[in-house]
């Protein structure tokens, strides 16, 4: 029993973590329909550009914290406007690997300012031992796990509330139909991507925390993808859903099982879910049969 | 003087070469390819012979995501298979290394099969992350497989021989290796004048025109799936008995991106494409490292930022080929013959 609550407390934190890399994911296909595949080298950078603003500058954190956001919506901008927009209209194979070439650069950036090998990071995070039902928690992970949650909360207000989420959600349904209403969808899909990469690098610093700075990082883009096809390629609840579900999977199977199981099966359930139910838990179904 | 290329009979225009100019091309690349290794040291033997195997496989992946357009990111894994399957036949069962290759083939395009089936119901995207999957659990079973893959640890693989000569030289196998691209490139040329070419490109263009014009879809496309498979294990199994050893690292995904990448830069829906493509990419790195070795003396600390520079080098290669050719060296190709065929009164 003890051990059970352990797993689902260790696997339900891995979980936000996951969704929360899942859902700068889903917010650039909703906003754009760019299947993004260098979402793990935003994270990536986004954890080095803390690292750099805390401990190479020396900034006191939140400082550091908020400068990298800034960084983090620029740099969001300047992708989108010299990569992403000439990709406008062109085909899925296009979309996907210029994304696959944006990852090579980042990660070739990351490694050729800051090297291959791992750092640790500055903990402004308190990193003691929480016990909760009896089973011991990182606090660390505990707090990534609220400050995760209150991230999702906050998009999905963004979403629901907001101008710039409704047009957002316009832009996503229809392109054509939001431009006449006078929606910009360039200026949409740099908000999305200024947000995908602000969450990116939230996300970065809080996975840091926990496991280090390091180019291990940039994996999480193709763990990322069992989540938001379980949840829905097009819902940030979804991507909730299908991270916690993820995350229990994953850390049942290496708790009770192991022989590193926990790697392979997320994908075995992609595919077995591609096949079932393409759209996902909560994705908008828009299958066409052939 | 010619202002373009005009059939008069079904038979020039079904022919493979409808030029004077293409058969001398022909001709003078295929001199190239027989005389080439009498002439270079071995650097470049090993360079042509990399080559020779990404050609091999670039042409696989391309029937299948070009002139399919199924998009496929698992070129790794099926390599995976061919070279394992190759390697595992000859060590362990002493299957002799000439018959381990074309069971290496059909084990690979039986794998690519299977995992082609999603594409009964998948398209696009949904395609390219089943395929994803597809390369994390091959790799994933290579690894985990120890009783027989050897997990993690290197396979070694027996030197091939023929006659008691040993054939991995880079000098003898180099025309192992090149009579086989030499064959892929016959096969896939004339495959695309054949029903079934032609029945994957209808896919392609509209897979429910296809379907209405009387194409099976669903066996067309695991046709393709295994076909293109056929090849990628070929350059598996051609890797395994030329290294010697095989090894996961050489299979990640970052393998199928660098294919992807290959037809994409050559050109997808095109033989030549792909070969333009494997070379373009597999000489990038090596023009890179001449070139910094060149900027020694400007750039102080070349040696540390060369490798970044390489991984850099091929994101933007990718981005600006998408972004300014997307058709590729194919395209430049073609207007490059453009231009001179029709000078001076182009227009």
């Amino acid at each position: 029993m003890d051990t059970f609550v352990q797993f689902t407390l260790t696997g339900l934190t891995n979980g936000t973590i996951l969704a929360l890399v899942a859902m700068g994911f889903v917010l650039i296909y909703k906003a754009s329909d760019v299947i993004n595949f260098a979402q793990g080298e935003l994270l990536l950078v986004g954890a080095y550009l803390t690292y750099a603003m805390v401990v190479d500058i020396g900034l006191f954190w939140p400082v550091g914290v908020l400068a990298t956001l800034v960084v983090a919506v620029v740099l969001g901008i300047l992708i989108e406007r010299f990569v992403l927009r000439k990709m406008i209209g062109e085909s899925i194979i296009s979309v996907i690997m210029v994304t696959i070439g944006l990852s090579s650069v980042l990660r070739a950036l990351v490694n050729s300012v800051w090297g291959t090998t791992g750092k640790a990071f500055p903990a402004f995070i308190p990193s003691g031992q929480v016990s909760i039902l009896g089973a011991e928690v990182a606090a660390d992970r505990l707090w990534a796990t609220v400050i995760a949650v209150l991230m999702l909360a906050g998009f999905s207000l963004f979403f629901r509330h907001s101008k710039v989420g409704i047009a957002m959600r316009a832009v996503a349904d229809d392109q054509q139909a939001a431009l006449s209403m006078g929606i910009s969808v360039k200026r949409i899909f740099a908000w999305a991507w200024s947000i995908a990469f602000v969450s990116a690098a939230i996300a970065g610093a809080l996975v840091a925390n926990i496991v280090g700075v390091s180019g291990e990082l940039a994996g999480f883009g193709l763990r990322v993808f069992p989540v938001v096809i379980l949840g829905g390629l097009d819902s940030i609840a979804g991507a909730i859903v299908g991270g916690i579900l993820i995350g229990l999977l994953e850390t049942y199977t290496g708790g009770y099982i192991g022989h590193g199981l926990n790697q392979v099966l997320p994908f075995v359930v992609l595919i077995v879910i591609l096949m079932i139910r393409p759209y996902g838990l909560f994705g908008q179904e828009k299958i066409e049969r052939v | 003087m010619e202002s373009g290329i005009f059939h008069t009979t079904y038979r020039a225009d079904m022919a493979l070469r409808q030029t004077p100019a293409e058969k001398v091309r022909v001709v003078l690349a295929v001199l190239l390819v027989l005389c080439f290794p009498f002439f270079a040291d071995r650097f470049y033997l090993t360079l042509a012979n990399q080559i020779g195997i990404a050609v091999i496989g670039a042409i696989g992946l391309n029937l299948l995501v070009g002139y399919t357009g199924q998009i496929s990111l698992g070129q790794g894994g099926f390599m995976a298979v061919g070279a394992y399957t190759a390697g595992l036949l000859t060590a362990q069962l002493g299957v002799p290394w000439y018959g381990s290759i074309p069971l290496a083939c059909l084990a690979t395009a039986v794998v690519g099969g299977f995992f082609g089936i999603p594409s009964l119901r998948l398209k696009g995207l949904y395609l390219v992350i089943a395929t994803l999957a597809a390369q994390e659990i091959i790799l994933w079973i290579v690894t985990h497989w120890d009783a027989v893959t050897g997990g993690v640890d290197a396979l070694v693989v027996p030197d091939p021989t023929l006659f008691g000569i040993q054939m991995n030289t880079d000098f003898r196998f180099y025309w192992v290796i090149w009579g086989l691209a030499g064959l892929t490139i016959l096969v896939t040329v004339n495959l695309f004048r054949t029903h079934i070419g032609r029945a994957w490109i209808a896919i392609r263009d509209q897979d429910i025109a296809a379907e209405v014009m009387g194409i099976g879809l669903f066996r067309y496309k695991l046709l393709a799936f295994a076909t293109s498979s056929f090849f990628v294990g070929l350059a598996g199994a051609l890797i395994a008995h030329y290294r010697n050893i095989v090894t996961w690292e050489r299979f990640t995904v970052d393998v199928s991106v660098t294919y992807l990448a290959m037809i994409i830069i050559g050109g997808l829906g095109s033989v030549a494409g792909a070969i333009f493509g494997a070379v373009f990419i597999t000489l990038l790195p090596v023009f890179l490292n001449d070139a910094g070795q060149a900027l020694r003396g400007v750039i102080p600390n070349i040696d540390t930022i060369l490798p970044f520079a390489e991984q850099a080098a091929f994101g933007i290669v990718i981005i600006l080929f998408l972004v300014l050719e997307p058709r590729g060296l194919r395209r430049i190709w073609d207007r490059i013959k453009d231009y001179f065929r029709l000078w001076p009164f182009s227009y």
